[in-house]
């Protein structure tokens, strides 16, 4: 083992070139991991990210390019590396403390120390008390903290984790995040991979991957400070917020807009501030996203072909989503307890709450997947219940991971989510060549599902959800791990569905996806904390909480911790 | 009815297009075929025997001539002391050996009956029971000429249906009934827990397919796969390996239906019990065995104890083996092919219920 | 990788084996291969299949009322290998043989009796089902048997010069076919638990992604393999043990053999069954396509191409040449032979040799096949 001068990279590769068969996988790329500091390995899924820590953890070798992890070839000095990959590699059947003693051994941890490391590990990751527990029966949050805690069992200088956000809820992703920052100190380089760039936004350096190549390498507020004086908040009087968003990414002095709660955040084309009509505009200070936006070309246009030929639907009348008192018991245990809200035609619910709060079952009673114990459910006004095709008939589905039928074409895909939900002959016909058009998937019917690129597939995915129109939508973290533009195109769809009187209801841990509601249910331990639309919630966390101007990332944990001290001793009852 | 198709359909495709799923639909079956029809016979030939000849004479040397003529026995060792002969079959070089005693010929001379010992390998005691036979009745024409005329013919067999006794007329049509089993089976048993494992089994539950359309169409394509290996095998019978077919082909097929239909409810049980496709594998084939190696192919039902023929009851290969030999080289008329296939028209519903009932239990 | 293989620490290697016998016993498929197959084959060889002689359901048609058909009707009536249904015409009976009611037609004709006393008996009959050419054979020679007791009882065939047969079955003088069959479904068991749980357990570890982090840490692969090897092997003996207590105590199989012996051999044939296991999940690094090829390359060969119940002899030339390459061909005649014969280590050095080859060449394979790497 070559000892490393201080501050000299524990991990630099250059030029890396990564082909599998005819797919280049990683295009010439540069990466330096320092000491003591947390890189960010940035960009959206199939961007070639687990490949790269692939290569630098030993476990695929790099067609070019120049490699020296730890002072020698990657592979070659094992003991100093800590590597988490994307399914944690915990074994289920093993317990908490048994996974540890495997990775202790494995890592050559000296037994005398074994006790106090895992007393230690076990405090910091807060999994004491689920000492003897069966890693498979732990929420996503906690097999990360494990995973993450077996990874560090044994001091490394390298530490390597490949997306160990995903799937998990803000609060989980926050606790890491502290532990990762307290580790530098002991001048840990670590590199963190995400497609979250809110997170890689607190990096000490990025690097942005986009299909392969970089896009930018450095300091995060290297990028951000080119969008300087480019970000407005706008509002406007007279329009409503959605009409607005569209209005605004269908204006050319608009490069991107978003929303955020009931203003929109815009990106300007140039560097003068645009001049919009009855458009009062607000200057902020830019994010790490701008600019990657900036560099992928700017946001989606504002007007969504799908919504254009849609059914209109009424949006008085009777609630398109209706639950009273719905109570789900596995034996002793209540999973959710008395959940009541209503959704109206031309809203869009959200249904937020951390891992294994409820939030799954709830949704599940809702879209028919599972049946409630207590209480009702109506969708569109059919009963679940009693009514159930009928509901199921009228709501579409799109689910957290792409789960179409991946050796199926796109059109066998098509057609057979046509038939099933009853289109037939040319009415299936005619709404399948509608949905190939609008979502450009001409070119690709014939192409196995599981082939596609992931913007295609999510593309697919509501494709095939809308297909038959239906007055009510289900989407469970629908665009999680997709790059930003693709998301804001996703979101332009919905926004022009919910315009003519569609109904979404959408759980997510992703809080951008969070700030397009206009009405969220907040769901912790089962019961439900908090309703209210974004900025709601944004403030009665500021009340709780005595925060100023919170995210909503923020509003979430402030509220959840608020209803801790409510309910005393927390964790230790999950 | 739109739904139906629709499910129907895609079920169909997600057989075919799957790589894996289609190895599974073409491979084992083909290997089967190959297997089974040259391999799995219980005849004994081409055996090696040896001789412990201390008579040397003359008829000694014709009944060494005679076994040596026989196509059963392909080689005859020649030992020359009983510790050589003893060693030879505990180390499995011979089934067995011949032992013609010192007097052999004296007697055989003299007009006297003599006797040869043989020793056989009682481990392997089926195969050493037809080689026994083979010897006996070598033995027994041996000295036909000291007699003063042929020994009179006693008893004059005759084998229906096979005169032959061709082993693969056996195999084949027995071999449709296997293959049934296991692919059915196989097939089925995949098809729910590999939507499980995909994630897509939510996404079917929240369309508005029925529960029995989908149970409907994740049955009818692994049924068309069955019936088309079914009648795949069916011509190859016929054609490749000249089994003849003397049966109502309507008949046939009929039972071919039933039979795969019972058994594809097995499947679906299976593929609503199971979590994972591992699990339904390893349940496919824990039902598997027992209903193939119980159908009579191995050996008669009716050497199993009666507790067991009374469990065999439920077992849909044991009924549909006989009709399918029946039909192929017996013209198996209507009212026999119906009198031992009811049974099976109960175990389908039966199993197709049970299936129903777990799918619907199993949803959530 | 340099110095992969030998890589090797007592300390690790024993966490990772403690790991896997964690896994095995929480694991309900693994139980499920281990413990409720081999009850499942043995109750299945020991009272499912029977090759025994057993009575056999035949068709009985006596044309002839004189003394001697009446008393040979007797004598087949009291063959213990024959269930006799008795009917005055064929046609009757015939149809009782379609459908499988009955396997054989016995018809004794007309005029037998006067016959004899002519000095020129006429034969009796046997129309045999065809269909199912074993049976008939068996059919043939029980009704031959009956005959020629018959006859010599009758004092009806002079006993000149004669050739008579003793026949002496070593080791199994009532021809129990469970003297082959439970030490042949012992190997059948043993290869499912080599071959099949082997490659499915490795396979997993690929497909959950822990293998991946496996790599990450400093184990050697040579440790890794050792970690499935050791556990599998003890449990694949334990599952041979539980059979040989089940053989000996609930079907009456002998062993007569030593337990050293028993061992000896059926180690040696786990060699080969963890090796191909492993270079099957080596390859395929996917339970589905794991488990077809163990089924493939494991279970079929060993049922159908090991002499366990067919006899190789009797197969054509190219597949005989296949089975040399089956290493329970191996496994089966010494099995048989430490159960009903006892130890005989002459064949035994050559069976565990043509075994322990078997090992090698798969342990190559699977050591070339797993790689520290994802690619």
């Amino acid at each position: 083992m070559a000892a490393i001068p201080a501050g000299d990279p524990v991990a630099r590769a250059t030029g890396v070139v990564k082909r599998f068969g005819a797919l280049t996988a990683l295009d010439g790329v540069d990466i330096e991991i320092l000491p003591g500091r947390i890189t960010g390995l940035v960009g959206p899924d199939a961007a070639g990210k687990t490949t790269l820590i692939r290569i630098l953890a030993g476990l695929m070798s790099a067609n070019e390019g120049e490699l020296r992890v730890l002072g020698g070839a990657p592979g070659e000095d094992l003991e100093d590396l800590g590597y988490m990959p994307q399914r944690f590699g915990l074994y289920e059947d093993l317990s908490v403390i048994q996974n540890l003693n495997l990775y202790a051994d494995l890592r050559g941890l000296p037994t005398p120390d074994k006790r106090a490391t895992f007393d230690r590990l076990l405090a910091f990751t807060d999994l004491a008390s689920f000492e003897d527990r069966p890693a498979g029966k732990l929420s996503g949050g906690m097999k990360q903290k494990l995973g993450l805690a077996c990874a560090l069992v044994k001091t490394p200088r390298l530490l390597l984790l490949d997306e160990p956000g995903v799937g998990v809820d803000p609060i989980s992703r926050r606790e890491l995040w502290a532990m990762v920052k307290e580790l530098t100190g002991e001048g840990i380089g670590v590199l963190w991979s995400t497609a979250y760039l809110d997170e890689a936004e607190k990096c000490d350096a990025v690097c942005l991957l986009n299909d392969g190549k970089l896009l930018y390498s450095g300091d995060p507020a290297g990028l951000t400070e080119r969008m300087e004086g480019r970000v407005y908040l706008a509002r406007s009087d007279q329009v409503d917020r959605r009409p607005l968003l569209r209005s605004l990414l269908d204006n050319d002095a608009v490069l991107d807009a978003t929303i955020q709660g009931s203003t929109i955040r815009l990106l300007s084309a140039g560097g003068e501030r645009p001049q919009i009509d009855g458009v009062s505009l607000t200057p902020v200070p830019p994010k790490l996203e701008d600019g990657f936006i900036e560099i992928l070309g700017g946001g989606p246009k504002g007007t969504s072909a799908l919504a254009e030929a849609y059914t209109t639907f009424e949006r008085s009348g009777q609630p398109a989503i209706e639950a009273v008192g719905l109570t789900k018991r596995y034996g002793d245990f209540t999973a959710a307890n008395q959940i009541s809200f209503t959704a109206r035609p031309g809203q869009i619910f959200g249904l937020l709450g951390p891992n294994g709060a409820g939030k799954s079952t709830t949704f599940k009673m809702l879209c028919g997947l599972a049946t409630p114990t207590e209480g009702q459910c109506a969708v569109a006004g059919h009963d679940l219940k009693h009514s159930g095709a009928a509901a199921r008939q009228s709501l579409g589905y799109m689910a957290q991971k792409f789960s179409l039928y991946g050796d199926l074409s796109v059109r066998q895909n098509l057609d057979f989510f046509a038939g099933a939900y009853g289109l037939a002959g040319g009415a299936a016909r005619a709404a399948i060549d509608k949905v190939v058009d609008i979502f450009e998937l001409g070119e690709k019917v014939k192409v196995n599902a599981g082939q596609l690129p992931l913007g295609y597939k999510q593309r697919l995915a509501l494709a095939c959800a809308v297909m038959h129109e239906p007055p009510v939508l289900f989407l469970d973290e629908p665009t999680s791990g997709v790059d930003p533009v693709m998301r804001r195109e996703f979101w332009v769809h919905i926004n022009g569905l919910v315009a003519r009187g569609v109904c979404v209801l959408v759980t997510t841990h992703f809080m951008e996806e969070a700030e397009y509601c206009d009405d969220i249910l907040l769901i912790y331990r089962s019961e439900q904390i908090a309703t209210g639309s974004p900025d709601d919630l944004k403030r009665q966390a500021a009340e709780a909480a005595g925060l100023d101007d919170p995210t909503m990332e923020d509003a979430f944990i402030a509220l959840i911790e608020a209803s801790h001290i409510d309910t005393r001793n927390p964790r230790k009852a999950a | 009815m739109g739904r139906l198709k629709a499910i129907t359909i895609k079920e169909f495709w997600a057989l075919l297009r799957d790589p894996k799923g289609r190895m599974a639909l073409f491979i084992p079956p083909l290997m089967q075929m190959f297997l089974f029809s040259f391999a799995a016979t219980l005849e004994v030939r081409n055996v090696d025997i040896g001789l412990l000849d201390m008579s040397q004479g003359a008829y000694s040397q014709e009944l060494v001539e005679q076994l040596s003529g026989s196509s059963n026995f392909r080689q005859i060792e020649v030992f020359h002391s009983p510790a050589e002969l003893q060693q030879a079959i505990e180390q499995q070089q011979v089934i067995a050996a011949i032992v013609i005693e010192q007097d052999f010929d004296r007697r055989l001379t003299a007009g006297r009956p003599a006797d040869i010992g043989v020793v056989l390998d009682g481990r392997r005691s089926n195969a050493a029971q037809i080689v026994a036979g083979y010897i006996m009745r070598i033995a027994s024409g041996i000295g036909a000429d000291v007699r003063s005329l042929d020994p009179p013919e006693t008893v004059r067999v005759i084998n229906w249906f096979n005169p032959n006794l061709t082993y693969v007329w056996y195999n084949l049509p027995s071999l449709i009934v296997m293959l049934g089993a296991i692919t059915s089976i196989a097939v089925t048993s995949q098809s729910v827990s590999r939507e499980r494992e995909i994630g897509s089994f939510d996404q079917l539950m929240v369309s508005p397919l029925r529960v029995h359309e989908i149970l409907l169409g994740k049955m009818l394509p692994p049924l068309g796969v069955s019936l088309f290996n079914g009648l795949l095998f069916w011509v190859a019978a016929q054609v490749i390996f000249g089994v003849p077919f003397t049966g109502s082909f309507p008949l046939f097929f009929a039972a071919l239906l039933l039979y795969n239909v019972a058994l594809i409810g097995v499947g679906m049980f299976i593929s609503s019990l199971s979590q994972t496709q591992q699990q339904a594998f390893l349940g496919s084939f824990l039902v598997s065995v027992p209903i193939i190696m119980l159908s009579g192919f191995s050996s008669p039902v009716e050497n199993m104890p009666e507790w067991f023929q009374l469990i065999d009851h439920v077992n849909p290969a044991m009924y549909f083996l006989p009709v399918s030999q029946g039909i192929f080289l017996k013209a198996m008329p209507a009212s026999a092919v119906f009198d031992w296939m009811w049974p099976v028209a109960i175990i389908a519903l039966v199993t197709l219920s049970a299936a129903a009932w777990l799918f619907r239990a199993r949803m959530e | 990788m340099k110095g992969e293989l030998t890589r090797f620490e007592p300390r690790r290697l024993a966490a990772l084996i403690r790991k896997e016998s964690v896994q095995i016993l929480r694991d309900p498929s693994t139980l499920l291969i281990a413990f409720v197959l081999p009850m499942l084959l043995l109750a299945i060889f020991g009272f499912g299949i029977s090759l025994d002689a057993n009575s056999i359901r035949v068709g009985l048609v006596v044309q002839d009322d004189s003394a001697q058909a009446t008393s040979l009707a007797q004598a087949l009536r009291s063959s213990p290998f024959l269930d006799v249904e008795e009917d005055r015409t064929v046609p009757a009976l015939r149809a009782k043989v379609v459908a499988d009611d009955l396997r054989a037609l016995v018809v004794i004709p007309q005029d037998f009796g006067a016959s004899f006393d002519r000095g020129r008996p006429i034969p009796i009959q046997v129309a045999a089902d065809g269909s199912q050419p074993n049976t008939a054979n068996f059919v043939a020679a029980y009704v031959e048997g009956v005959y020629g007791s018959w006859a010599q009882q009758q004092g009806l065939v002079p006993r000149g010069a004669q050739v008579g047969v003793n026949t002496r079955f070593w080791w199994n003088p009532e021809l129990k076919s469970r003297f082959f069959l439970i030490p042949g479904s012992i190997a059948i068991v043993m290869t499912m638990i080599g071959t099949l749980l082997t490659a499915l357990v490795v396979a997993r570890e690929w497909e959950r992604g822990t293998l991946e982090a496996m790599m990450a840490t400093p184990i050697g692969m040579g440790e890794f393999i050792a970690s499935k090897l050791i556990p599998y092997f003890v449990l694949g003996l334990g599952s041979m043990a539980l059979c040989t207590v089940l053989g000996v105590a609930v079907f009456g199989v002998p062993l007569r053999g030593s337990v050293l012996a028993l061992l000896a051999i059926s180690a040696a044939f786990l060699i080969p069954a963890l090796g191909l296991g492993l270079f099957i999940s080596a390859a395929t690094k996917n339970q589905f396509m794991a488990s077809q090829f163990a089924l493939l390359s494991g279970f079929l060969p060993s049922f159908l191409l090991s002499g366990f119940i067919f006899e190789i002899g009797s197969m054509p030339k190219p597949i005989q040449m296949v089975t040399y390459l089956v290493p329970a061909r191996y496994l089966i005649p010494s099995l048989q032979t430490v159960f009903v014969a006892g130890d005989s280590w002459g064949l035994f050095a050559r069976d565990i040799g043509m075994m322990l080859l078997f090992g090698a060449i798969f342990f190559f394979l699977a050591f070339r096949a797993t790689k520290r790497s994802l690619d």
